[in-house]
């Protein structure tokens, strides 16, 4: 019988990956991949407790709430990293070192 | 094992195992599809979980939005020409370390917790009853939002514009 934890499980090893590509990818575009999975990682345990929790709808709300800061947010960094290849004519995230003294 | 629990297994590997794709593949293009098959995953498991707002939200937004926004980075920010869009793996040992870590911790803690199983919601229809909290209990924090993102459009087409030189 499919549970809570089952779903909880999932939403973990989504969690996992997408640490794995925010850590180890060079490339912006990909790490901002790697943060859209983080975010459906914690979507997915909220509706999970909204599912089997105190039957209320409170945790798909907060889904909707994390789905409205997850496009502003891409659409903030598609434009940091947009500016970034302007500068820097590289994707990458270790050329962008312009702080730097 | 009944049909609803094959229906959750084949959903949960298709989800876990494009992420997987998501996060180890070379190729940005197969990235950025393997997305395409994750969302798809996690939309169908809302649906599972008897959100069905919240999975045709998830269809809308990140398949029809996201996703494309992505793609639109992982265009502009490349050469045209660039038939196979590469990108690199730096430390990959420390970071499947960092992985294998954070996944036993968490599971680890799933099985340990004594979870509070209430009543739950059976499946039905949730849109009416979204919109009535949206609009009732949950007003300012949906107005919030709303100003929330419209800030960041303006403040993102801000910072892609170009400046004129002083």
């Amino acid at each position: 019988m499919i549970g809570l934890q089952h779903y909880l499980l999932v939403s973990a090893a989504l969690f996992s990956l997408g640490i794995l590509g925010v850590l180890t990818r060079r490339n912006a575009v990909n790490v901002l991949m790697g943060i859209e999975l983080i975010l459906n990682s914690a979507n997915l345990n909220l509706v999970a407790f909204s599912r089997y929790g105190a039957g209320n709808l409170n945790g798909q709300l907060f889904a909707v709430f994390v789905i409205v800061i997850a496009a502003a947010e891409v659409a903030v960094a598609l434009a940091i990293v947009l500016t970034l290849y302007r500068l820097r004519r590289s994707p990458n995230l270790d050329t962008a070192d312009l702080l730097r003294g | 094992m009944n049909p609803s629990d094959v229906v959750f297994l084949a959903l949960a590997a298709l989800t876990v195992g494009s992420a997987g794709v998501v996060v180890l593949a070379r190729s940005l293009i197969y990235n950025a599809f393997a997305l395409l098959f994750t969302f798809f995953g996690v939309a169908g498991l809302y649906l599972l979980l008897g959100a069905d707002f919240l999975a045709a939200t998830q269809l809308l937004i990140y398949v029809g939005g996201i996703l494309v926004l992505l793609l639109f980075g992982v265009m502009l920010t490349h050469k045209l020409y660039d038939l196979d869009l590469k990108s690199e793996v730096q430390q990959f040992s420390a970071g499947l370390f960092i992985l294998v870590g954070i996944f036993g911790i968490l599971v680890f803690t799933i099985h340990r917790t004594p979870w509070r199983v209430g009543p739950g919601r059976a499946p039905a229809a949730t849109t009416a009853d979204l919109g009535r909290e949206f609009m009732g209990a949950w007003l300012l924090p949906f107005e919030a939002a709303s100003v929330l993102l419209l800030v960041a459009l303006i403040g993102a087409a801000m910072i892609v514009r170009r400046r004129k030189e002083a």
